[in-house]
C-alpha cells in the first residue's frame, strides 16, 4: 500500500537515523518498503527464495551504506526501487550465466533478452505502484475487472471523458517502462513517481 | 491491431498519405482520447471500429496506439502479496550482524517489534469488508467467560488505546487525546476511545496505531536499559516497562489471532523465543495472582506454617511443550516463596501457544491442560489464576 503525502522530510530523517546506527529505524524502513522491494525482486527473478535473498541484500546495503542515498537526488522509495532492480538483475544475470556455462539451454542473446524483459517488467510494476491512485484505479477496473470505460467512469464517479483520459494517461506512463536508460537507473525508475 | 485496413506505412516505414487521409480535426481529438480505452478493449464496438479506421490514416495516433497496446502487456497482477513474516527477522538480523547498531532495540522490546510488524502485515491487504468484520473479544472476569463485540478496526483501536498506557508512561502523546476515561485501565481506556469517536473505527486507525508502536520501539531504544525498571500503571496494577512491552506483544498476538479468525486467515504463534518470554511473564505473575485470589476467597486457603521469603514452598511444575517451551516451578503458597522441585505437589503439561490462549482467556481453564497429575485443587487454582490474567 502506498502511503500518500509522505514528505521528503521523512526520507531525510530516515537517512540520518540509519546513518546514526539506529536499529529501530531499520525496522521502520523494512516495514514501509519490504513489500515493494520483495515484489520487484520477485518480478525480476520469478523465485521466492531468490527474492528473499535480494530483499536481504537491499536492506543490508542501505543499513551498511546509508550515505549512498542522497535525499536531494530524489525520493528514497525510487532509490530503493532502483537499487532492488539493479541487485535483482545482477543476480538474474549471474545465475543465468552460470546455467549457460553448465551447458544449459539457450544462447547469450536469450539471456540478454530475458534480463531486458525482467527489467522492463519490474520497472512497469514500480510505475503502476507509484502512479497517482486515480489512474491506477481506472486501469484496475478496465483491465483486471474487464469494465468498459463507461462502466469505469460510473464506478469511479467521473465523466466518460475523464475515464478515457485516465486510461490513456495511465498507459502512457506505463509505456515509459520500455524506454531504455541504464537499467534500473533512478530516472527510469523514478520518472513516474 | 485490426487487419481490415491496408497498413498506413509505405515500405520505408514512413506514413504514406492515403487517399482518404483526414486532416486532424475534432474527430481526431475524440478518437485520440479513446486510445487508452481502445488499447484495453474497453470501448464500444462502434467506437473501436472508428478508432481502427482512424489509425489507418493517422500516423501519430497509430504510433501511440501501438505503444499503449504494448503497455497493456505490462499490466500484471501483483504477485506474492504475502510477504513471509519470518523474513523480517532474518533480514534485520543479517543487517545488524553486518553492522552492529549504535542504538539497538532492547532485547525485551523485540517481541513487541516483531508482533506489531506481523499484525501490520496481516492488515496490509484488508479491504473495507475485512476492516468491518465482526470480532468477539473474549476474556475471563470473576472466573466467568466475558465477551465484547467489536470489529477488526475496533480491535486495532483497542490495541492503540492500551499501548497508549506505555506511551503515556514514557512521556509520549496519549492517543486518547482529550478523552478522559473513568480509570486508566485497559478496558476503560478502550471503551472511552470507542465512545468518543463519532463513527465506529475504520481502517484509518491503522496509521496512528502503527505510528505509535514504531514510536514506542524508538523511544525505548533511546532511553535504553535504565527505563526497564520504570513502571507502567495499568489502573489496577502496574508492570515494569520491560514486562509491559512483553505484555503488549502478547496482547498484540492474541488480538491478531482474533482478527485472523474473524476474516478466516491463517496466523502462526510467535517465534519460540518470544513465546517463551510470554509464558515466562505469565508464570512470574501467577504467584501474585494466586495470592490475590486467596485474599478474595477465590483460591484455596493455605494451611501451612509461614514460609520465610526466599524459602522453598509447595510448587506446581508447569511444563510447556513445543517451540518456546520449558519448565517453571510456580510457588503456590506465597509470592515470596521460591519454587521448588522437592516440594512439587502437582504437574501440568501444556503446549506453549495453548497456555498463552489460556492466559488470554480464550480457552476454558477446565479444558486447558493436556496432562495433569497431583493435587487437583492446586491445579484448578493455577489454571483459574492463569485465565484470570486475561482482560479485554
Amino acid at each position: 500500500m502506498q502511503k500518500k503525502d509522505v514528505p521528503p522530510r521523512w526520507d531525510r530523517k530516515m537517512q540520518q537515523r540509519l546513518a546514526r546506527g539506529e536499529a529501530a529505524a531499520l525496522g521502520e524502513l523494512y516495514d514501509r518498503f519490504a513489500s515493494l522491494v520483495h515484489g520487484l525482486a520477485h518480478r525480476v527473478l520469478g523465485d521466492e527464495h531468490a527474492a528473499d535473498t535480494v530483499t536481504r541484500d537491499v536492506f543490508a546495503h542501505v543499513w551498511q551504506h546509508p550515505d549512498t542515498y542522497d535525499p536531494r537526488q530524489g525520493p528514497l522509495r525510487s532509490w530503493l526501487a532502483a537499487l532492488t532492480n539493479r541487485l535483482a538483475v545482477e543476480r538474474l544475470r549471474t545465475t543465468e550465466t552460470a546455467a549457460l556455462a553448465r551447458g544449459g539451454p539457450g544462447t547469450t542473446e536469450d539471456l540478454e533478452r530475458k534480463v531486458r524483459h525482467a527489467t522492463v517488467a519490474a520497472r512497469a510494476d514500480y510505475i503502476v505502484q507509484s502512479m497517482p491512485a486515480p489512474l491506477r484505479a481506472a486501469l484496475e477496473l478496465a483491465y483486471f475487472q474487464r469494465r468498459d470505460y463507461r462502466q469505469t467512469a460510473a464506478d469511479l464517479g467521473v465523466t466518460d471523458e475523464e475515464a478515457r483520459r485516465r486510461l490513456r494517461l495511465g498507459l502512457q506512463l506505463l509505456a515509459t517502462a520500455h524506454d531504455a536508460g541504464t537499467p534500473g537507473a533512478p530516472p527510469g525508475m523514478g520518472g513516474a513517481a | 491491431m485490426s487487419g481490415r485496413r491496408p497498413g498506413p506505412y509505405d515500405d520505408r516505414g514512413t506514413l504514406a498519405p492515403g487517399p482518404d487521409a483526414l486532416p486532424p480535426g475534432p474527430e481526431h481529438q475524440v478518437l485520440k482520447s479513446l486510445l487508452g480505452a481502445w488499447a484495453l478493449a474497453a470501448c464500444a464496438p462502434a467506437e473501436a471500429d472508428a478508432v481502427e479506421e482512424h489509425l489507418g490514416v493517422c500516423g501519430s495516433c497509430a504510433d501511440e496506439a501501438l505503444r499503449l497496446r504494448e503497455a497493456v502487456g505490462l499490466l500484471q497482477r501483483p504477485e506474492s502479496l504475502d510477504l513471509n513474516p519470518a523474513l523480517r527477522t532474518r533480514v534485520l538480523e543479517t543487517c545488524l550482524e553486518r553492522r552492529p547498531p549504535r542504538i539497538p532495540v532492547p532485547a525485551w522490546a523485540t517481541a513487541y517489534d516483531t508482533e506489531t510488524a506481523r499484525l501490520d502485515a496481516l492488515l496490509q491487504d484488508f479491504g473495507d469488508n475485512e476492516w468491518h468484520a465482526p470480532v468477539r473479544l473474549r476474556w475471563y472476569e470473576g472466573d466467568e467467560a466475558s465477551t465484547r463485540r467489536t470489529t477488526v478496526a475496533g480491535v486495532i483501536a483497542h490495541l492503540m488505546s492500551v499501548d497508549g498506557l506505555v506511551a503515556v508512561a514514557l512521556g509520549l502523546e496519549d492517543p486518547l487525546g482529550d478523552v478522559r476515561p473513568e480509570r486508566a485501565t485497559p478496558s476503560d481506556r478502550t471503551e472511552a476511545y470507542w465512545r468518543a469517536a463519532r463513527f465506529p473505527p475504520t481502517r484509518a486507525v491503522r496509521g496512528p496505531w502503527r505510528e505509535q508502536s514504531h514510536r514506542l520501539i524508538r523511544t525505548v531504544s533511546f532511553t535504553g536499559s535504565d527505563t526497564g525498571r520504570m513502571t507502567v500503571p495499568y489502573g489496577d496494577f502496574a508492570l515494569p516497562l520491560h514486562d509491559a512491552m512483553l505484555d503488549r506483544a502478547f496482547e498484540c498476538w492474541v488480538h491478531a489471532e482474533d482478527i485472523a479468525e474473524a476474516v478466516d486467515y491463517p496466523y502462526d504463534p510467535p517465534a519460540g523465543r518470544h513465546l517463551h518470554e510470554m509464558v515466562d511473564l505469565a508464570a512470574r505473575l501467577l504467584p501474585v495472582v494466586l495470592e490475590n485470589r486467596r485474599h478474595h476467597g477465590l483460591a484455596a486457603p493455605v494451611e501451612r506454617r509461614l514460609i520465610a521469603a526466599g524459602e522453598p514452598g509447595r510448587s506446581l511444575r508447569l511444563e510447556i511443550e513445543g517451540s518456546g517451551g520449558g519448565e517453571w516451578l510456580i510457588p503456590l503458597d506465597s509470592p515470596a516463596a521460591k519454587g521448588s522441585a522437592e516440594h512439587e505437589v502437582a504437574h501440568v503439561a501444556l503446549d506453549g501457544a495453548e497456555f498463552c490462549r489460556l492466559a488470554a482467556g480464550h480457552v476454558p481453564p477446565r479444558e486447558a491442560a493436556a496432562g495433569q497429575e497431583g493435587d487437583r485443587e492446586a491445579i484448578r487454582d493455577v489454571l483459574l489464576a492463569a485465565a484470570s490474567l486475561s482482560r479485554m
